[in-house]
């Protein structure tokens, strides 16, 4: 039962990992940069929810929180594309830089205290099929299962998906036929920035403690995510975030036969899966290989 | 400085190329002669300060020779790392590994004479590079940028956990760097310069100046020259770097090798500096510095990763020392705005702007004034 178990608490992990996944392959199919500042804008929702929620009750908190992020997330689209360049290397850089700063603010904020969100799952545990597994966690892998089911049906029902989805396949053509491309960067931008809000919420409820000002590494734990599944495959963000979750989980459940391995080596095997893919698949499981037109 | 430099400008126009003269070969070799004999005050430097400013200048100049390495990779061959800090460690901790005293209390080493450990150090890093060429042959850009944040958190990991080498969170001791007999980063055997005794930061100091000028040089020799070209070539264009024979993946796995080989060399220099390392100073953190250091040089430019990476190493450190004297400067860890905070927002506010109004950074204002004067 205890693999079972580690299984089921893997994907739950996992589906809150492919939400910040998703958000990022958003961003990167809008508008070709990977936003290094996410981790800093999945804890500024967290934090604007954490303020709220003893004030306002936690779903308008939630609410609020997640308004914040998609905020802070479209500020720092205005920034990336008040660049005079269309350098992707350059831009990614200009996150790094905006990631910095929000995050040396949101660290002298938050101090030594720890983030709690106020969720109504509490510590409550339930039992299903022989394992014990928390609320909270069984709230996210529901509420994640409805985003990214929305957002894929989204994506390929509505029209507002169809213009998302040819201008990440061909801007240039895009914008030509009349899809406002920077309609399109707000709306990729302000998904990825709300996407990382609901997953911040979900990562300081229990089993965790809460958040800390060091959570916005966390948002990194999707940086496998990406990778294993392929940069700009929206399947692939899903994939990989179960992946990275189940992994993690299974290598910490099982630390005492991992000993020799050392310490806290469930944080570093999702990296060293993404090597591996790497060197099986550059590309990522998904992804789209790059086709070199001369 | 360097003519290469322009060509890496993303969406820099170029300039048009002035006539050449028949006297810029003399106004060039006059240019070389002006900078070699701006050595010589830099030379004199540890006859006039002490110990705890010229500390600032080695870590200076020791990373400025890491960001030089960094500046070939993102800026010349344009592949982005954010894995500078992971080799830079490989460095540091394989000459105290190497260099270390087998019978030290608690950690293990090989006892090698410190100058062959020295020389260890900064293979093992190349080496590592190299180790990682299947990655970083194949991807490009960004995406390698990312990818190498495995390194990062893996390395920590090593660091961490690998207590017998590297002595874990609680790091471990560096011995001093000696070549025969005479150490070049510690006090013996004695030695006074008209009048001032020279220890271990007087000598380390001459060590810095002198990788840094190698380092200067052999990183010029690769932007300006045959490699230089190919790698710019294949930044901006890797279909026609391979038609036109330039072995793309080849480059592109040797350039992160030369990279990883400067930061290694960083590292050892670091290391001797500090005489002591923990690993929570090889952080992302640290990654992130050096390539803001190149940004706020200009990416690609040799003289601007050294500017960059002085200024960017000396400004949290001189901020601190002036912390009594600036009002408005909270003392570290009282929880107001230390000297650390106020450089992490100077920094990210300068990688924003710099990228944002000029993404040629100081390389590239610099060679606007000398224009307009």
């Amino acid at each position: 039962m205890k693999a079972l178990q580690l299984l089921l608490l893997g994907l739950s992990l996992g589906s809150i990992y492919s939400l910040i996944a998703l958000g990022f392959v958003a961003i990167y199919k809008g508008t070709k940069v990977i936003n290094m500042a996410h981790g800093s804008i999945l804890l500024t929702g967290a934090y604007v929810v954490a303020m709220l929620s003893p004030h306002v009750g936690f779903l308008a908190a939630a609410a609020a929180g997640v308004v914040a992020a998609a905020v802070g997330a479209i500020v720092v689209e205005r920034l990336v594309s008040a660049a005079r360049t269309t350098d992707h290397l350059v831009l990614t850089t200009l996150t790094i830089g905006v990631d910095v700063l929000l995050a040396t603010e949101l660290t002298h904020r938050i101090g030594s205290s720890v983030l709690t969100m106020g969720d109504p799952w509490k510590d409550r545990q339930t039992e299903i099929m022989g394992t014990v597994l928390p609320q909270a966690r069984i709230g996210a892998t529901a509420v994640s299962v409805l985003i990214i089911a929305a957002f894929f049906l989204v994506f390929h029902k509505t029209n507002f998906g169809v213009r998302m989805r040819a201008s990440a396949d061909d801007p240039r053509t895009a914008a030509l036929m009349g899809i406002d491309q920077r309609r399109v960067a707000l709306a990729s931008w302000a998904i990825g920035g709300g996407l990382a809000c609901v997953a911040g919420i979900f990562l300081a409820a229990f089993p965790n403690p809460g958040l800390d000002q060091t959570a916005g590494l966390i948002a990194l734990n999707a940086i496998p995510a990406i990778i294993i599944g392929g940069l700009d495959s929206t399947e692939g963000a899903v994939l990989g975030g179960l992946i990275v979750g189940v992994t993690q989980t299974l290598v910490d459940g099982n630390a005492s036969s991992l000993h020799f391995l050392g310490e806290g080596f469930g944080t570093v095997a999702p990296y060293v899966v993404m090597l591996l893919v790497l060197l099986w698949r550059p590309s990522g499981l998904l992804g789209s290989k790059e086709l070199n037109r001369v | 400085m360097s003519e290469t430099a322009t060509d890496l400008l993303p969406g820099e126009p170029k300039p048009a190329r002035r006539p050449v003269l028949n006297t810029s070969g003399r106004v060039e070799r006059l240019r070389k002669i002006a900078l070699w004999l701006s050595l010589l005050p830099l030379a004199a430097v540890p006859l006039y300060l002490d110990g705890s400013w010229l500390i600032i200048g080695i870590l200076g100049m020791a990373t400025a020779i890491g960001a030089i390495g960094l500046t070939l990779l993102v800026g010349t061959a344009g592949q982005l790392s954010l894995a500078h800090s992971f080799f830079v460690a490989v460095g540091a901790y394989a000459y105290a590994y190497a260099a270390g005293d087998p019978a030290g209390g608690g950690v293990e080493g090989l006892g090698l004479p410190s100058a062959l450990a020295a020389l260890i150090a900064i293979v093992a890093s190349g080496l590592a590079g190299l180790l990682f060429s299947p990655v970083s042959a194949r991807l490009k850009g960004v995406y390698l940028g990312v990818a190498s944040l495995a390194l990062v958190f893996i390395g920590d990991h090593v660091l961490k956990n690998a207590t017998p080498v590297t002595g874990g969170y609680n790091g471990r001791e560096v011995a001093p760097l000696s070549v025969g007999g005479f150490e070049l980063s510690g006090g013996s055997p004695d030695l006074w310069v008209l009048g001032v005794p020279y220890g271990g930061r007087e000598r380390l100091w001459y060590l810095a100046l002198a990788v840094l000028v190698l380092a200067v040089v052999a990183a010029s020799r690769i932007a300006r020259n045959r490699p230089g070209r190919a790698l710019q070539l294949m930044r901006d264009n890797p279909a026609a770097a391979g038609s036109m024979g330039v072995p793309v993946q080849r480059y592109k796995a040797a350039v992160f090798t030369y990279s990883s080989v400067f930061a290694g060399t960083a590292g050892v220099l670091t290391a001797l500096a500090f005489e002591f390392i923990v690993p929570q100073y090889f952080t992302l953190e640290l990654s992130i510095s050096y390539l803001t250091m190149t940004i706020i040089g200009g990416l690609g430019s040799v003289a601007g990763a050294v500017a960059g990476g002085l200024f960017v190493t000396a400004l949290p450190l001189l901020l601190e020392r002036f912390t009594g004297s600036l009002g408005f400067l909270a003392a570290p860890g009282s929880g107001g705005l230390d000297a650390a905070m106020l450089s992490r927002f100077a920094f990210g506010a300068l990688l924003v702007l710099v990228l944002i109004c000029e993404p040629g950074g100081l390389a590239v204002l610099s060679r606007r004034l000398r224009r307009r004067s």
